[in-house]
């Protein structure tokens, strides 16, 4: 008799429990608590991949590329402000705090934002010297912490954006982890060394838009109506909220999407709260359009934005300009593959690595330990996020001039097609080959 | 005195007026009369002069004041004193919510009760009220001094970090990681100054010292429950 092998069938991995949600499991079994992490969703939603540009054709005629001018400038706030905000291009660099981040990654931040003609942006911290002194147009964050917050940096500021929420975590706060909480950090909060530093969910002294309204008051007369006031929230209403900003006298609107990154906060947050910015923009843009504000009140939309393409895409779509974080980091080194043996050490891998709370990021830029910070000069950094963002813009450009606009601002929906029902519906533009889109006026569906 | 009506002449003209006065000047006394309840009154002051506003006050009087003494002849709104770097603020009758938020520096002084959330997320500030305080008082109040000559309201000292909390009266109930303290001698030297400054003759042992028992410093899973 000889032996008979029976066909075997492969082991099967469930869809439902991957080996990533089991290991999840297993983490939170042995320890009790949340998984808290840096950066913005990593879920796949839909975004600005599932947009075409049609480009020029018979009916629309193109724009010399390196010949013709495609203008790229950008005003913020001449509503109210004495001084409005001018930026040779339409790509802002995003709120991240001195705390969150180190000393020399918020100088590389401003001092690339500098040599590209842009903003950049102070977070939940305060200002530091370094980052007003390299920085040619900063923004101050008035957050509910007001960690570091006092009238003599406020006037130093060229702007002003009141926090009320953040993509990765609408109507949530943040914690800086005591491990961060260096002898200058602590100080510039007003708290011991050592401790978790909650940052409040929502502002001590406002709630409502009745409220946010005589705030903003405030803050005009403080600086002499002199600088723009942006209000930044998070997309959760966003047609609600941009007409609730623009009531209370917003100059500009910042609008973050779930894509988004943030210090620190629970994955379950980051992944479950939110919308895709995809989603949020044209219902920020008809609330513009409902007012009588598009372009007077400009729309800055940020979350997941990484190319000139996506830089494109935003402004058809009725964005005025957008604001890179994740990106920036990464232009100057975040997640760079010559750290991947310490990620790995880490337990992480180049790409994947988002444990900036614990403050021992390899590439010396979301900690405050001072042999890590050493490892980014600010000087190459700032150069490598000045190439980064003109990469950007000329891409921007080629496809405006493909469209044949002469600045990006005049970039339109009608020059867009979807890829995905998905994407049609929530961009407002026709699935790739029809004139159609889920919800379009007048059609049946 | 400079009197200035602000019916008649506007808040920025006030404001502008206020922010430009130079201390050297023979004219650091200011009187606001006509503020039937603006907001934003005297705010980003930056000069030790003397403001005296007469009538009750909007939100945020005295907002990010530095070095300039404002007196409130009426009540105040919410927000009053939110902010402030040093200086004092004198408010003859009741105050709002949110009295002193975020505040670094100086002196508040209410002579009336002050409503919820006094003192929240301080960061340096003194605050006398010579009547009572309501719920969440001191909520997530990273340090300086409040002091209750009356009864605080639910949930004192919530969340708070170093701040100290010296209450004459009963306390309704103590908010998560606030406890009762012991009164040392330097408590004792800081609240008499206090009580000096604030014109309040109550006596510093007639008061019970609160703070953080700071078992929430650190997140540990096992105090999930407190929060």
């Amino acid at each position: 008799m000889t032996d008979k092998k029976i066909p075997m069938t492969l082991p099967r991995q469930s869809a439902t429990f991957t080996n990533e949600v089991n290991s999840e499991i297993r983490r939170a079994a042995a320890t009790g608590i949340y998984d808290i992490r840096g950066g913005g969703a990593k879920r796949r939603v839909p975004n600005f991949d599932d947009l075409l540009f049609m480009g020029a054709s018979i009916s629309r005629y193109p724009l010399e590329g390196y010949r013709e001018k495609c203008e790229t400038s950008v005003t913020i706030g001449g509503l109210h402000a004495e001084n409005p905000i001018e930026l040779d291009i339409p790509i802002t660099i995003a709120g991240m705090s001195f705390g969150a981040l180190s000393g020399p990654a918020k100088e590389a931040l401003g001092r690339g934002a500098s040599a590209a003609g842009t903003s950049t942006t102070t977070g939940d911290g305060g200002m530091t010297p370094e980052e007003r002194g390299h920085s040619t147009k900063l923004v101050y964050q008035y957050l509910p912490s007001r960690y570091g917050m006092n009238p003599d940096d406020l006037r130093k500021a060229d702007a002003i954006e009141i926090v009320v929420g953040q993509g990765a975590k609408p109507g949530g706060g943040g914690m800086l982890l005591g491990q961060k909480i260096s002898d200058r950090v602590a100080e510039m909060r007003n708290l011991p060394k050592g401790i978790d530093q909650r940052s409040a969910c929502r502002h001590p002294d406002w709630t409502g838009p009745d409220d946010l309204e005589i705030k903003i008051l405030e803050l005009r007369e403080i600086t002499g109506w002199k600088v723009p006031i942006y209000v930044k929230v998070a997309g959760a209403r966003p047609y609600y909220d941009t007409t609730l900003a623009i009531k209370a006298g917003a100059d500009a609107i910042v609008l973050d999407g779930m894509q988004g990154g943030t210090a620190a906060t629970q994955d379950v947050f980051i992944e479950h709260v939110g919308q895709p910015t995809l989603a949020i923009i044209r219902p920020a843009v008809q609330a513009l359009q409902d007012l009588g504000m598009h372009r007077k009140v400009q729309l800055i939309l940020s979350g997941g934005i990484r190319s000139g393409a996506d830089v494109a895409k935003a402004m058809a779509l009725g964005a005025d300009a957008v604001s890179i974080g994740t990106a920036a980091m990464i232009a100057i080194g975040d997640n760079d593959p010559k750290w991947e043996a310490e990620y790995q050490k880490l337990g992480s891998t180049t790409g994947a690595y988002d444990d900036w709370h614990e403050g021992r990021d390899p590439a010396g830029i979301t900690t405050q330990d001072p042999e890590l910070e050493k490892r980014l000069d600010p000087i190459e950094g700032g150069r490598r996020l000045r190439n980064y963002l003109k990469v950007m813009t000329l891409e921007a450009q080629t496809i405006a001039r493909a469209c044949g606009k002469n600045h990006l601002h005049n970039l339109e929906p009608e020059d867009l097609v979807a890829l995905t029902m998905e994407a049609a519906a929530m961009a407002q533009v026709p699935l790739a080959g029809t004139e159609w889109w889920p919800g379009k006026p007048g059609s049946s569906f | 005195m400079q009197t200035f009506d602000l019916e008649q002449n506007g808040l920025r003209a006030l404001n502008k007026a206020l922010q430009v006065t130079d201390p050297a000047s023979n004219q650091t006394a200011w009187e606001v009369v006509n503020a039937r309840g603006s907001h934003a009154i005297a705010v980003g002051l930056d000069a030790p002069i003397e403001v005296t506003v007469r009538g009750s006050t909007g939100y945020y009087c005295g907002g990010m004041n530095k070095q300039a003494t404002i007196t409130i002849d009426g009540s105040a709104g919410p927000g009053t004193g939110e902010n402030m770097m040093s200086g004092k603020i004198v408010i003859e009758g009741d105050a709002s919510q949110y009295l002193g938020a975020t505040a670094h520096g100086g002196l508040i002084v209410v002579k009336g009760n002050a409503a919820s959330r006094c003192g929240i997320s301080m960061k340096g500030v003194d605050i006398v009220v010579h009547g009572n305080v309501g719920h969440m008082s001191a909520f997530m109040a990273q340090s300086g001094n409040l002091v209750v000559c009356g009864d605080a309201g639910d949930a004192l000292g919530d969340s708070c970090y170093e701040a100290r909390f010296f209450v004459r009266g009963k306390v309704k109930s103590l908010g998560a990681d606030c406890e009762k303290k012991e009164m040392r001698p330097e408590h004792i030297e800081i609240l008499t100054r206090l009580l000096a400054e604030a014109g309040c003759d109550a006596k510093p042992e007639e008061f019970t010292r609160y703070g953080s028992a700071r078992k929430l410093y650190n997140f540990d899973v096992d105090n999930a429950a407190a929060y």
